[in-house]
């Protein structure tokens, strides 16, 4: 429903961003490709100008070869995935709650939302060094008040700490979608069914939650996006050490630390299949939702 | 000055033709109406008309221009939207201020036609206001102030009235009446209410599924519908369609009665065909009553001056005038 | 729901949800308190909360080590620059989608979106020989074009979810009124659209701010922000946390009285425009 003109204008209009994002995404893509089937130590003195030996395939099996890329993406996956339950799950209570009438409600509110401000450097420095620390941290305190031994938070339990500090930024976000889904309910609707006399854990179950389906799935969505680069936290935690070495670090290792880029970008080629399996999987559900 | 003239105007959406090549004049300074049932193509015709929409082919000429490839604002014309369309982040005044600024007149002469067209429009007190805070039927002044001080060469109404309450509905429809015989521009009028079409207009153009049925004056389309269509669309209560033996009579596949041109009795005289009422409403002036057993036309509605009493379950016996019987034939056309 | 809650209720639930978000909120208080004491009393058993000696020194003493207003300038900049031209670009584009749609529109947003899943680690090397090629790394030009391309998909998906909302009759009216693309943009669409492009502006430049990846990884030391200048205490040098901390409270405090002033704009943001 519009004139030649305006569609003519349309096309104009959306051109810079297509285009640039287009150019962001070939030109780098095409480079990462065009590197993993070639040798390219740059501390070895290879470089585009010397002409790069090609290698084949070999980069893409050492990199599944090494001992270091399944756990990568176990660790990649659990970290998303735990983060997300926990997230949403955590979110949906905290949402129901904040639903409530209470005195303050604005205030609890900014108190919720606040770790979402916080960088994430930030929080991995403060939650590795003042609360995870085995000797001076807050938790190691609060352990000792009850008589138990002190944990090495971050390499005793380092995917759960990971986990938790990850789950303790995104968790602000997750509940305030979801308490904006829960306040847009129809009222009527609820009052309805609760004169059907439906208890309240059914009510829950079949009018709330379905109602939240769309605001749960934008969620997922967008934090998935996230999750799936996380790297601040373990670069300043963890560096990558006991286990939580995920994919996207374990690239950066190779790349950065080892200086082997042939093999650091056969290992962004796997990143990249990985978070497509991901996308199709998520603008599915996404792309349905849009048409409502 | 605002004569449009349409010339085999066609517009198809994807594969869809949603109106077929059409001609159409619109004089200067007429009152047009297009009306129809919804989805007929009439907003559609009027979009093109604005320029909000291409032709397909065909062209469109307004003032002896040619303005097919216009785009709207090039086209000197005014559009009144159905729901009003106000800017609601800017006050009255920067509204109907709001096409003129866009022509970059100048400060003074603003002032003053905004200042004149609110005072025609009786917005003078509302100027600071925005438009959230007025009344539905105040809002619709300020998108026909907007209109007029472009001082365009034609007015385009797209349905104006249908998101105002009745009482309000009739006093806008005198109100834009009396706004063309002051102004004396060309307007193009959208509705799907026939009463308005009826009512407002010098020309009628009839739409059915994008093609016109009829194009004339309100009388000539009472009077001479030229087929059923428009016999059953103008005209209220609707016109009485008969087939059967009782139009076989007359030499037609159907014939047509209004309802003000059949007599009601109550005591049998010659010829008159016997009904059963079914509902009587009483508007005081008039009575409708709708009428049951007549062959060929359930129910047959009868409109008698004044207040008739007849109750439900009563027998009748009705009288068309001979003189006002439409006579159509098979396919649907006016018998002479 | 006007129904009369019972105070005991409401106090419950009071009860319940201060204490759960001030324990969310913990960790942020905690850093700011601990920001206040002197190394020794930072890492005191057991804990000290609000009685010792509050002092300034551990804010002087990182402002020593490191230029902060340098950082704090760099990340304004980046943030607030990629933000801006973000916005510049995608107005237009998402005019497009959201009043001109065709058959491919959706595809696009979501084409958009998934370029947003591209892993950043994938292509990280390529951006750093494009960079040193073109003179842009550790520049803050560099990372305002990053971010801004990073957050582009965000921005245009907020503004369409937002533009949609708007009456296409209103623009065609300011088309009929004489208005040009750039006046009906301007002068119509803008303002009626401008909480939403407030939110995106927010949410986006809030995102900017805290975008670990690209700003630790292109810059060195001329355009580093402040997640950099937060990172060079990834590594302890014996009794830190108050220093720390007062780091800490530097780098996020701009941020969080940002947030906490337009919190109301934000949670609109936060949404994505995608939950009404």
């Amino acid at each position: 429903m519009a004139t030649q003109h305006s569609r003519s204008a349309a096309r104009l209009m959306m051109a810079p961003a297509v285009i640039l994002l287009l150019g962001w995404m070939l030109v780098p893509l095409t480079m990462t490709l065009y590197f993993s089937f070639k040798k390219f130590l740059p501390l070895r003195g290879d470089s585009l100008g010397n002409g790069l030996e090609w290698v084949g395939l070999e980069n893409y099996s050492r990199f599944v070869g090494s001992s270091s890329f399944w756990p990568s993406v176990q660790a990649t996956l659990i970290i998303v995935g735990s983060v997300l339950v926990i997230t949403v799950v955590l979110g949906t209570l905290l949402a129901l709650l904040l639903d409530q009438p209470m005195w303050g409600q604005g205030i609890v509110r900014i108190l919720v939302i606040t770790p979402f401000f916080v960088m994430p450097t930030v929080s991995g420095l403060v939650w590795k060094n003042m609360f995870m620390d085995p000797i001076n941290g807050i938790l190691a305190h609060l352990f000792k008040f009850f008589g138990a031994q002190p944990l090495e938070w971050l390499s005793q339990a380092s995917m759960q700490s990971i986990i938790m500090i990850v789950s303790w930024q995104w968790l602000p976000f997750a509940t305030l979608i979801l308490l904006t889904a829960i306040q847009s309910l129809d009222s009527e609707q609820l009052e309805a069914s609760e004169m059907d006399g439906a208890p309240v854990l059914k009510r829950f179950w079949h009018i709330i939650l379905p109602h939240m389906s769309r605001a749960i799935t934008v969620v997922i969505l967008i934090q998935t996006i996230f999750l799936l680069s996380i790297f601040a936290e373990i670069f300043v935690t963890t560096a990558g050490a006991f286990g939580t070495k995920t994919l996207t670090y374990l690239i950066f290792q190779r790349v950065l630390e080892s200086q082997n880029v042939g093999l650091g970008s056969a290992g962004g080629v796997y990143a990249i299949i990985l978070a497509n399996i991901v996308a199709i999987f998520l603008m599915r559900i996404v792309g349905k939702n849009l048409d409502r | 000055m605002g004569q449009i003239v349409l010339n085999k105007v066609q517009k198809k959406f994807g594969d869809v033709e949603v109106i077929p090549p059409l001609d159409l004049t619109i004089a200067d300074g007429e009152f047009a109406v297009f009306v129809g049932p919804s989805g007929c193509g009439k907003s559609t015709l009027l979009r093109l008309i604005a320029g909000l929409e291409d032709v397909t082919s065909g062209s469109i000429q307004i003032d002896g221009k040619e303005a097919s490839d216009a785009p709207p604002a090039k086209r000197g014309l005014a559009m009144v939207f159905q729901s009003y369309a106000l800017y609601p982040h800017m006050s009255v005044r920067k509204n109907i201020a709001f096409p003129l600024r866009m022509a970059k007149m100048d400060k003074a002469e603003i002032d003053k036609r905004v200042t004149s067209a609110a005072s025609v429009l009786n917005l003078t007190d509302y100027l600071d206001r925005r438009p959230g805070q007025l009344s539905g039927g105040q809002r619709q002044r300020v998108a026909i102030g907007r209109a007029i001080v472009r001082e365009p060469s034609a007015f385009l109404f797209d349905e104006p009235l249908s998101n105002l309450d009745a009482a309000l509905r009739v006093g806008m429809r005198l109100e834009i009446s009396e706004l063309h015989k002051r102004l004396d521009t060309t307007m193009v009028y959208v509705t799907h209410d026939q009463v308005e079409a009826m009512t407002m207009a010098d020309k009628i153009v009839v739409l059915q599924a994008g093609v016109i049925e009829q194009v004339g004056s309100p009388l000539e389309l009472y009077h001479t519908p030229r087929n059923v269509f428009v016999a059953g669309f103008i005209g209220s209560p609707k016109m009485n369609l008969i087939e059967g033996a009782l139009a076989e009579q007359h030499n037609a596949k159907t014939i047509g009665i209004r309802p003000e041109h059949v007599q009601v009795a109550t005591t049998q005289s010659d010829g008159a065909l016997q009904g059963t009422v079914g509902v009587a409403e009483h508007l005081g002036s008039d009575t409708f009553i709708h009428i049951h057993g007549v062959a060929g036309c359930d129910p047959m509605t009868v409109r008698a001056a004044g207040d008739v009493t007849v109750r439900h379950g009563d027998t009748v016996y009705l009288t068309p005038d001979a003189t006002q019987i439409h006579r159509f034939d098979n396919d649907g056309i006016r018998i002479p | 729901m006007a129904r009369a809650v019972t105070n005991t209720r409401k106090t419950v639930n009071t009860v319940i949800a201060w204490s759960i978000g001030l324990l969310i909120f913990f960790p942020i208080l905690w850093t700011i308190l601990t920001s206040f004491k002197t190394e020794a009393q930072a890492i005191n058993d057991p804990p000290l909360f609000l009685f010792f000696d509050w002092t300034l020194e551990n804010y002087a003493a990182v402002q020593e080590r490191s230029n902060y207003m340098r950082f704090l300038w760099n990340s304004i900049i980046i943030a607030g620059g990629s933000t801006l031209l973000g916005v510049i670009i995608a107005v237009p584009a998402a005019w497009s989608m959201a009043f001109v749609p065709s058959k491919r529109t959706k595809d696009i947003l979501l084409w958009m979106l998934s370029t947003k899943m591209l892993p950043a680690v994938g292509v990280l090397y390529p951006i750093y020989l494009i960079f040193i090629q073109l003179g842009l790394l550790d520049t803050r030009v560099g990372l305002v074009v990053v971010l801004m391309l990073i957050n582009m998909p965000i921005i245009v998906w907020m503004l369409y979810t937002y533009f949609r909302e708007i009456p296409v009759e209103i623009l065609e009216a300011s088309r009929m009124d004489g208005a040009s693309l750039r006046d009906e943009i301007l002068y119509v669409l803008a303002p009626m659209a401008l909480p939403g492009i407030a939110s995106t502006v927010l949410l986006n430049f809030i995102l900017a701010w805290n975008e670990a990846f690209w700003t630790l990884n292109l810059t060195a030391a001329k355009a580093a922000p402040l997640t950099a200048f937060i990172a060079s205490y990834s590594s302890p040098e014996g009794l830190f946390f108050a220093k720390l901390s007062a780091a800490s409270t530097m780098a996020i405090a701009p941020i969080l009285l940002l947030g906490w002033f337009s919190q109301k704009q934000l949670v609109r943001g936060l949404t994505f425009g995608a939950v009404k």
